[in-house]
């Protein structure tokens, strides 16, 4: 089953900012990639402090944020059902082709 | 045995150099004051990058100043050895750090000047100190956007952040007529293509500090009568505290580095 979180601020968040997660393009071309996480009043602020918490020592070229709460997660509890049962199969992977020369270098 | 003090030449070109370096040392000291102080982590890191920035742009100029002065002074001796009559920066920056408004409404207006001179300073007939200005007039374009941004939510926010934004404008705009005070070291960097006269910013600094806040609900102070005299070496009270806690070292130990 999965949990939402409800509205009602509870004692030790109430006065704290929303969480945000910081993804980081390293260089052009390149995707953003995931590097931690702040908090911030809004998306400027969270925009602001990622450029000054993660970049500041030329990590990236373009930040992306988005807020915590508003990624769904997989169930760790449904780990096993979810992702153990691709470990046996190994036809699943590209290998058995033997490509043509001319896409060596695909 | 103590270190005793270097004196410069006081050439126009020299004070020119070491008005805009003075405001970089003194500034980034008193941004550097919020490091493990910051309201919160990622903002302590923010006030810390600044303050860095701000030192590096110091060490440029004092380096340039100390050539410019022929004595063979290099930044180290020219930051942590003068006599306090020898700095030039404007008293704006030299005042201690306040409240977090009071720290931001200060940046706001430091980072719009500086931002301003370092577009000029692009096209200086001094190539070098062109290139430093072209570094800095992007670290100086961040530091007005991220300190503005603070006095909007400062200026327009909770009734107690309000009253403290506006107290920090009211004290901080005392020594605004001061930052565009005409003088001869200006006039002579203009006729020889050194760099602008800080009056000719005046309206484009005016502009961006009306639109600042014009954001924040606030109102443009009426201008103070009060002159304050930083920027021709005489300074406030503070100056001789942050002097004597920036010197200390390399007058208790002559050369030391780490």
């Amino acid at each position: 089953m999965t949990t939402t979180n409800t509205s009602s601020p509870d004692s030790a968040t109430a006065t704290e900012w929303p969480l945000w997660e910081v993804f980081v393009r390293s260089k052009a071309g390149l995707d953003h990639k995931h590097c931690g996480s702040l908090h911030a009043a809004d998306s400027g602020m969270a925009i602001q402090l990622a450029r000054d918490v993660y970049t500041r020592r030329q990590e990236g070229t373009s930040v992306w944020v988005v807020r915590s709460d508003q990624i769904v997660a997989s169930d760790p509890g449904e780990k096993g059902m979810y992702f153990d049962p691709s470990e046996d199969k190994i036809y699943r992977h590209p290998t058995f082709y033997v490509l043509p020369a001319a896409v060596d270098h695909m | 045995m103590p270190q005793a003090s270097i004196a410069i030449r006081r050439e126009p070109a020299v004070q020119y150099l070491l008005r805009l370096g003075d405001t970089c040392l003194i500034l980034g000291q008193r941004v550097a004051e919020w490091c493990g102080h910051g309201p919160i982590l990622e903002e302590d890191i923010a006030l810390t990058n600044m303050a860095l920035d701000l030192i590096g742009q110091a060490r440029a100029l004092l380096t340039r100043a100390g050539q410019a002065d022929g004595q063979g002074h290099d930044e180290d001796q020219l930051a942590f050895l003068r006599d306090e009559r020898d700095y030039f920066n404007p008293t704006l920056v030299e005042l201690p750090r306040g409240d977090f408004a009071f720290t931001m409404v200060r940046n706001a207006m430091a980072a719009t000047l500086l931002k301003h001179v370092w577009e000029r300073l692009a096209s200086s007939s001094d190539a070098e100190l062109a290139a430093i200005a072209g570094k800095a007039v992007k670290e100086a374009r961040y530091h007005q956007q991220h300190a503005a941004d603070w006095v909007a939510r400062l200026g327009d926010g909770t009734a107690e952040s309000r009253r403290r934004t506006q107290a920090a404008l009211a004290t901080l705009w005392r020594y605004v007529p001061e930052l565009f005070a005409p003088d001869a070291v200006d006039e002579a960097a203009q006729a020889a293509g050194l760099g602008p006269r800080w009056a000719d910013l005046r309206e484009a600094w005016m502009a961006d500090m009306a639109q600042i806040l014009a954001a924040a609900d606030l109102a443009v102070p009426q201008e103070s009568a009060f002159r304050s005299t930083g920027r021709q070496g005489v300074h406030s009270e503070h100056m001789g505290y942050i002097l004597a806690e920036m010197q200390h070292l390399q007058r208790s130990y002559p050369g030391g580095a780490w």
